[in-house]
């Protein structure tokens, strides 16, 4: 993390991506660079006032075919530059399945992050070498960025919904991890480290660590004393639809529409649930606004998550 | 003066009565003014004292940032520094700077006309504009905002301490001068060429301002907009876009954003018309593609209103979202470089001589092309998720708007600097100056490319360690650039009094503007003139410059005969 350098450390399989993709854009802008640089010396200098350069009429190719030349010559390679920077991101784009999803709330100017196995820690991470891990992050007040240079990876995290990231690091070590968008007084400082350990050594950390309640068991607690089972479970009298299997199911809403329950869907049910009525139901759901935080949430989510048992994966 | 013009030689200077610098005194001629020339010094003043706020901002923040602690300055002074910084340099400096300081001044002259076609909404927009501009500065001393210019929700709508609303007043009342003076340029152009002039002969500064108001106009409502919605939502509670009521901060970004990019080509646009009349005129060469040069200005204006998802790669737009947004940016990227070829190609054959205006321009083209190249990295989603908001971000916009606008804004004021006051800048301060900006602009933006790679956030008063080299050298840059900027001031203000007078066209230059006396009657031409070519006629059509001297050039028009 210290001494002086003219590269970031390069610690996660798309870091290593990312740096030949910026390697090739680096020579591309070089050689244009150099190529303006060059044209412009050498005019400068061979038709400066009174040198004895031939002036006179420019060639007629010179008039119309160079233009069109360089016009068509510039479209193709911008054209290639973003189909190679495309690819390079679409390869990228999802995490694979079976990645550890660790569970990331920012605020006001901290960073708690929550393993699925129930650790937590603030202002620092601790991930397994190898692995790829996906964060699920939200934010309870303003938007804020995670940011991991030796990771080359950066989202926004924002209240009132879910991102998500992921990375695969390759290289054990501590690196640092910024806020990257600006949040508000002490947004310097909102940071901490990310520390990546051998598989081993983080399976030996996380049981170290002071252990709650995983996410799910947490929800499932709070599902019982918030009061939702007392309409959802399936013994209740009032009509409230079954929530087994919901995530990620098709729903069809009173008002004809249909749509996926998705993080989004699910937290918008809790907080705003006469915004998407489902079909066949009283809007007699109340807000849960205000009664729920953004820990809350997550672990109410990740219990729904879990209902969903062995009926899609 | 032109041997071939010279059949009813044009006076080098007017009478004292004509000369619109006295034709009238006292305040009041200068306060109560309909003259556009006037009205360009006017802004020339106003302009020049939100420059040096936003500067001494500048100064500050360079300044804490020589050491990684936060010594000179607390994180919310910071923050506030910062974000007056930007709000004055975007709204109050860069903007209005060039067309509202040389197009008002040149936009008629050079398409003969005698004032612009609504000479009162002119003044009047001057008063709209140092309104908002009083308003900045009660921002400022009632305690600052801490947003950044950028305004983002809900920090700025339910968190943000500072003074919020009035400095989204001051945005807000300054976006109807610039809209003001936007429908006022593209009235002139459309109405008030002289006879002759063709849209096709229209020199490409004109193009450019023209381009530019367009812009302005449909951009700036925009922004008018999500600035009311801010306010609304702050000082009144309703919810647009607090998460915790169903709001949606994304939506304001997408709002800003579609304001803010096409406001980077407001702040650039004007500069490569100004280029394109100094590289022609210092090397006596007609410009290379002229109808290339348009369509790229056209081009730039429509395109960059569709990018704008670029600034939200990493704020949870669809992956989708982000490829089209992508692609377009790169699409944007050809016109730019198309000019910077054109300028290139246009010193091929030339005479080219090296007064400061030409170092200005060709120093111009050399930062313009390594911010447009660094656009590159930013158009690229996986490159741009690393380096958005950090310092490489930081170092690209201002290649833009400062290696680009602003040394171009300083080598137009040099070169029509005869003929708005009438008197010749000593040439070797000049020259001194314009090699000092660029090397001082160089050591200053340059090592934050390198640190913004390297993982540096910007907005951040203390940092680890290992950036500190990089601030330190960008802090020493500093230091030369402010000197840079300062020393055109100290000789442009020593030539109002000890200046050699200057002749009707100094240059040599072909423009309408150079056809009348330095400075201006009132009237601006006494005769008015008559277009019978196109511009930039250095030298015949199809021949290139003779050799050694500057002349002869035939200028575009003039007195009828
Ligand atoms: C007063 C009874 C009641 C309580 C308490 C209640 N719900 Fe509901 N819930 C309903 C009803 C009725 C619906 C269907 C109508 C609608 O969409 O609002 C529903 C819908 C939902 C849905 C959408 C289901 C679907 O099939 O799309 C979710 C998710 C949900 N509730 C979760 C919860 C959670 C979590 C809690 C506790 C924090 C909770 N509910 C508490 C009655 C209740
Ligand atoms: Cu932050
Ligand atoms: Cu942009």
């Amino acid at each position: 993390m210290n001494g002086f350098s003219l590269w970031p450390p390069t610690a996660s399989e798309q870091a290593a991506r990312i740096d030949s993709l910026f390697i090739g854009l680096l020579v591309v802008a070089g050689a244009i660079l150099l190529l303006v640089a060059m044209l412009l010396l050498v005019f400068s200098i061979r038709y400066r006032r009174g040198s004895s350069a031939r002036r006179g009429e420019l060639p007629e190719f010179l008039r119309r075919d160079v233009e069109l030349g360089w016009t068509a010559a510039t479209l193709f390679l911008a054209i290639f530059l973003f189909w190679w920077a495309g690819a390079t991101q679409l390869r990228a784009s999802d995490a694979p399945p079976n990645a550890l999803e660790v569970h990331v709330v920012a605020k006001q100017w901290m960073w708690k992050a929550r393993h699925p196995n129930g650790a937590r820690e603030i202002n620092a991470l601790h991930v397994p070498r190898g692995e790829a891990v996906r964060l699920v992050m939200t934010s309870q007040d303003v938007i804020h960025s995670f940011f991991v240079p030796a990771f080359r990876v950066k989202q926004d995290v924002v209240p009132g919904r879910f991102t998500h990231m992921w990375f695969r690091a390759t290289k054990p070590g501590t690196y640092h991890l910024f806020c990257a968008e600006f949040c508000g007084t002490e947004h310097a400082t909102m940071g901490g480290t990310v520390t990546v350990m051998e598989p081993e050594d983080y399976a030996r950390w996380a049981t170290a660590q002071p252990q709650e309640q995983d996410l799910p068991g947490e929800g499932a607690a709070l599902f019982v004393s918030l009061g939702c089972s007392g309409c959802h479970a399936p013994s209740a009298a009032v009509h409230a639809p079954s929530l087994q299997g919901i995530y990620g199911r098709m729903v069809n809403l009173a008002d004809g529409r249909t749509v996926r329950a998705d993080a989004a869907y699910l937290r918008d049910s809790i907080l705003l649930p006469k915004r998407d009525l489902v079909a066949g139901y009283e809007p007699i759901m109340p807000s849960f606004e205000g009664l729920v935080d953004e820990g809350d949430l997550q672990s109410l989510l990740a219990y729904l998550e879990s209902l969903r048992g062995e009926i899609s994966r | 003066m032109s041997g071939l013009t010279a059949e009813r030689a044009i006076p080098d200077r007017p009478g004292r009565a004509e000369n619109y610098l006295t034709a009238e005194t006292g305040l009041a001629s200068w306060l109560l003014t309909t003259d556009h020339k006037r009205i360009g010094l006017l802004y020339m003043a106003a302009i020049t004292v939100f420059f040096f706020l936003g500067g001494a901002a500048a100064f500050l923040l360079r300044l804490e940032l020589f050491t990684p602690e936060g010594d000179l300055l607390s994180a919310d002074s910071y923050n506030r520094a910062f974000t007056f910084h930007g709000v004055v340099m975007v709204w109050f400096f860069l903007i209005p700077s060039i067309p509202n300081i040389l197009g008002n001044f040149m936009l008629p002259l050079m398409i003969g006309a005698k004032d612009l076609a609504f000479p009162r909404l002119n003044l009047i927009s001057w008063y709209i504009f140092v309104a908002a501009g009083l308003i900045a500065v009660y921002t400022l001393v009632s305690g600052g905002v801490d947003t950044g210019w950028t305004f983002y929700t809900p920090l700025t709508t339910a968190f943000s301490n500072g003074n919020v609303l009035a400095a989204a007043a001051a945005v807000f009342v300054a976006g109807f001068s610039t809209i003001a003076t936007a429908v006022n340029f593209i009235a002139t152009v459309h109405l008030l060429r002289a006879p002759g002039l063709t849209w096709f002969r229209l020199p490409l500064f004109v193009w450019a301002i023209y381009a530019t108001s367009i812009v302005m106009v449909l951009a700036t409502p925009v922004l008018a907009m999500v600035l009311l919605l801010i306010s609304a939502e702050r000082a009144f509670g309703i919810p647009i876009f607090d998460p915790l009521r169903g709001g949606d901060p994304i939506l304001f970004q997408h709002l800003f954003w579609f304001y803010s990019h096409p406001a980077v080509y407001i702040m650039i646009l004007p500069s490569f018309g100004v280029i394109s009349e100094v590289v022609t005129c210092y090397a006596r060469r007609r410009v290379f593609g002229y109808s290339f040069m348009v369509y790229a200005l056209l081009w730039i204006a429509l395109v960059g209103f569709l990018v704008w998802g670029h600034h939200m790669f990493v704020s949870g737009q669809s992956l989708f979202a982000n490829l089209v947004f992508s692609f377009l940016s790169f699409v944007v990227a050809v016109p730019s470089a198309i000019k910077v070829f054109n300028w290139t190609a246009t010193l091929y054959r030339g005479q080219i001589v090296f007064d400061a205006p030409m170092i200005y321009a060709l120093g111009f083209i050399g930062l313009f092309t390594i911010g447009g190249l660094t656009g590159l990295f930013l158009a690229s989603v996986p490159v741009d998720i690393h380096v958005t908001d950090t310092y490489f971000v930081v170092a690209h916009f201002h290649y833009i708007m400062v290696g680009g606008a602003v040394s171009a804004l300083y080598g137009g004021l040099s070169y029509w600097w005869p003929k708005i006051t009438g008197r010749m800048y000593p040439e070797a301060w000049a020259r001194f100056a314009a090699v000092m900006m660029f090397f001082g602009f160089g050591f200053t933006f340059f090592p934050m490319f390198i640190m913004g790679f390297l993982g540096m956030p910007r907005r951040y008063h203390v940092y680890p360690q290992e950036f500190q080299v990089w601030h330190v050298l960008a802090s020493g840059g500093a230091l030369i650039l402010a000197v840079a900027y300062l020393l055109p001031m100290g000789y442009l203000a020593w030539s109002l009094i000890w200046g050699r007078r200057a002749i009707a066209n100094p240059w040599g230059a072909t423009g309408l503007e150079w056809q009348t006396s330095s400075p201006p009657p009132t009237e601006n031409f006494d005769t008015p003139p008559v277009v019978v070519q196109g511009p930039y006629n250095y030298h015949p059509e199809h021949e290139g410059p003779p050799a050694m001297d500057r002349e002869p050039h035939s200028p575009q028009g003039g007195q009828p005969v």
